[in-house]
């Protein structure tokens, strides 16, 4: 049985109208319409598009939550194996909303989603990560070429074949990491590089630098004796027993824990989860890590407004960016709620 | 300086009468190695040693080391110098190895980083030591609130010493075949080749703390500036792992004395390059140490005339930045660079991958993104704590499934992604 299909378009592409109809709002029609025909031939019968989406530019990008919704809705019934939108090449706005479909769908029915677009179309820098999406020239013109490489790659992926380099398959780099298996170890893959380093030869990188979000430290506090501190570590310190199970590397979440009363981070009571350094001396004092103790003594002493009563933690031992900033940008929300003023982040 | 590799070729391994080595088979006399590793008080009553051999539907964890059965035949100081052997050097003379044979120390763990090795299915395809036939030490502490310190240095220490007693016992029967290292003294070096590029490698060792810290003649690594070691020493055992960094990216005992790297560059010498040095680095904790560690190895390259280094990472994260200071700093000085390491880019590998980086390395492979996933089926046998599961780096709670299951990162299977470059892995960018 063929693979079944939904395919997302514009009201351009549908043959609506122009921008004087962007503002269409969402239909959904059984079969193919406009550029389905040539996915539809390219797919030579192994898979079929069984309904195809049509939504406004204008009204998608005005109401993204509430269209991705309703197309979200619409489209369960027709049981999709994946789904194509676009491509929409050069076209911002239909590119931004194929991106924020297949994200949607990716996330709703776990299906495979391919989309295509001009590298400099800026649907390609917000959802890149979530779809996979065919270079393609920057117009309508390019449609011939586009096409079957999108259908190719969907059928790649619904038969659960592995996908190739980017150069391969025709799809703009995802920036996503995925093992493989080399023929060579890595120890002869690295002196092979170095060889053709230091003779001057072309060699290819296996991993591209990073760059990395910089962050432009906080002034200082102006009004300490008034402020309300918060602790907050990446260095895993916990109740004793670790009770929300944070994980020794690659951090799934963080705690927080109340210390009203606690003036003092005994071992009898706190330990550290992480597992990325010698966790000896945060376990005999986690003050260490966490200093509840100076802080209770400089509050006492009046140097501080006050101490907030919850501290928050996690383990930095090997944890993804992505989940750090999650955690971060929660934690922030909470300490905002809380009315605190000033935090000391402690690492390990 | 001339070591030679006398290889006795292990296929099979079996525990029986008296330790020794016949027609390719291994016998190993359990009373005798429960006798020599008994003898540290450090080591409670509830010891075992067992066998696990490619293929078999058997699961050891939490690995702490893997070793190499290694014994000097003749030649002065003898294996594991420092550790269980004088402090004389070593690295010439002829030293007995038992290829294919692995001993692997488990047992209550000492702390969460340390790794699981299947010998079949899936899991066995990603760590090396499902391809050796290994005997096992399951180990405990005499006292179960002794200092983790104490116990670590224990478990390494009957690991060492079993892996001597097994290759010692062997020591009268004829190698299968005979590998011969020579290595030019600097000054001799210095003449060979003209015309090829002169190049070292810089090798770091993994020095935070318990767990992660790396001996060389028995000094803590991390109390040494940066220095040179022949690869004729480190084949000798000069270097021994005291630490699982995460199971994955820890450089055990055995692939330091099989270091691939050394091995590539030393087939290569003489053809692409003259390989001139291996210097010896640390990845110490504080700021001051990485820069002043990072500029003595440089400037070692650099007195040393270097063209080129080769740089090995140990561990992840916090040790990005002594291998970036490293990169950046030899190249600063015009010698040109390539790195191995691995990567942390989250399960779903959308992650960065280092916590440091530079425009210099741009000449970097890795063994592989050790966050990714892996499902492991339940093996018939479990030698060691199948249940440290849901707690080592890289498991999570829930990690083994009733069934027997584990699912776990990469980074819980020992030696998956190692920094030594021991395995095929890699990653590409999707």
């Amino acid at each position: 049985m063929a693979y079944r299909i939904v395919h997302y378009i514009n009201q351009f592409y549908a043959g609506i109208g122009g921008e004087e109809k962007a503002d269409y709002q969402p239909e959904i029609r059984e079969g193919v319409v406009g550029p389905g025909m040539a996915l539809k031939a390219a797919f030579k019968g192994e898979a079929e598009i069984v309904a195809t989406v049509i939504c406004g530019d204008s009204y998608f990008a005005s109401n993204m939550d509430e269209a991705s919704a309703k197309i979200l809705g619409m489209m369960k019934e027709y049981k999709p194996d994946a789904f194509i939108a676009g491509p929409a090449f050069n076209a911002g706005r239909y590119g931004t909303a194929c991106g924020a479909m297949c994200d949607a769908v990716s996330k709703a029915f776990g299906i495979p989603v391919i989309s295509g677009m001009y590298p400099e179309n800026p649907g390609v820098e917000m959802y890149r990560k979530s779809a996979w999406i065919i270079e393609t020239p920057d117009s309508a013109a390019g449609m011939r070429k586009a096409v079957p490489a999108m259908a190719k790659l969907a059928l790649k992926l619904l038969k659960g074949e592995s996908v190739g380099k980017p150069s391969e398959e025709g799809y703009i780099e995802r920036g996503i990491r995925k093992n493989m298996f080399y023929e060579k170890l890595a120890a002869e893959r690295c002196v092979d590089m170095f060889t053709a380093k230091i003779k001057g030869e072309p060699f290819e990188t296996e991993y591209v630098m990073p760059v990395f979000d910089r962050v432009d430290p906080q002034p200082a506090v102006k009004d300490i004796k008034h402020a309300v501190i918060a602790l907050v570590t990446s260095g895993g310190i916990c109740p004793k027993g670790n009770p929300d199970h944070i994980e020794a590397s690659s951090a799934s979440k963080f705690g927080e824990y109340d210390i009203t009363g606690v003036n003092d981070l005994t071992s009898e009571k706190y330990c550290t989860a992480h597992g990325g350094y010698d966790a000896t001396y945060a376990d005999q004092d986690a003050d260490r890590v966490l200093p509840v103790d100076v802080m209770r003594d400089l509050e006492r002493e009046g140097a501080i407004g006050k101490l907030h009563n919850k501290f928050y933690t996690t383990v930095g031992n090997g944890t993804a960016v992505a989940n750090a900033k999650k955690f971060g940008a929660e934690i922030a929300n909470r300490l905002v709620a809380d009315g605190v003023t000033a935090v000391i982040l402690t690492s390990t | 300086m001339k070591l030679e590799l006398h290889r006795l070729k292990v296929n099979g391994l079996k525990l029986g009468e008296k330790t020794g080595f016949e027609n390719g088979i291994l016998t190993v006399n359990k009373a005798e190695i429960l006798a020599l590793i008994s003898e540290d008080p450090l080591l409670g009553k509830n010891i075992d040693v067992d066998i696990a051999m490619p293929g078999e539907s058997t699961r050891i964890m939490p690995v702490k080391d893997v070793i190499e059965p290694r014994w000097k035949i003749s030649g002065k100081g003898q294996v594991f110098p420092g550790m269980i052997s004088d402090v004389e050097t070593v690295g010439e003379g002829q030293t007995l190895v038992l290829s294919g044979c692995a001993v692997l120390t488990t047992g209550k763990l000492v702390r969460f980083q340390e790794g699981i090795i299947d010998m079949s299915g899936p899991g066995a395809d990603y760590t090396p030591y499902s391809k050796t036939c290994n005997v096992v030490l399951v180990l405990e502490p005499s006292d179960p609130n002794m200092d983790k310190h104490d116990y670590e240095k224990a478990c390494r220490l009957a690991g060492l010493k079993t892996a001597a007693y097994l290759a010692k016992s062997c020591a009268g029967c004829a190698a299968d075949s005979v590998e011969v290292y020579e290595r030019p003294t600097i000054r001799e070096a210095m003449n060979e080749f003209p015309g090829l590029p002169k190049v070292g490698y810089i090798y770091m060792l993994q020095t935070q703390g318990l767990l992660h810290d790396t001996y060389l003649y028995g000094v803590d690594v991390k109390r040494i500036l940066p220095t040179l070691v022949s690869p004729l020493e480190v084949m000798d055992g000069a270097i021994v792992s005291g630490n699982c960094v995460s199971a994955c990216d820890k450089n055990s005992t055995y692939s330091h004395l099989n270091n691939p790297v050394i091995a590539d560059m030393l087939k290569r010498h003489g053809k692409d390059f003259n390989f001139v040095a291996v210097i010896v680095t640390n990845e110490n904790v504080t700021l001051a140490d990485k820069r002043r560690s990072s500029s003595y190895a440089a400037k070692l390259a650099a007195m040393l005339g270097l063209d080129g280094v080769v740089i090995t990472e140990e561990g992840f994260g916090n040790p990005d930045a002594d291998l970036i200071m490293n990169c950046r700093k030899c190249e600063q000085l015009g010698i040109k660079t390539a790195l191995l390491t691995d990567e942390y880019a989250g399960q779903d590998g959308a992650s960065q991958s280092l916590a440091d980086s530079c425009p210099e390395g741009n000449a970097c492979v890795t063994a592989g993104n050790a966050n990714e996933v892996i499902h492991l089926p339940a093996m018939s046998k479990v030698i060691g704590y199948a249940e440290e599961a849901n707690v080592i780096a890289g498991g999570w709670q829930g990690s083994l499934a009733e069934d027997g299951s584990i699912t776990v990162e990469l980074q819980a299977i020992t030696g998956a992604t190692s920094e030594l470059g021991y395995t095929k892995l890699g990653a590409y960018t999707l």
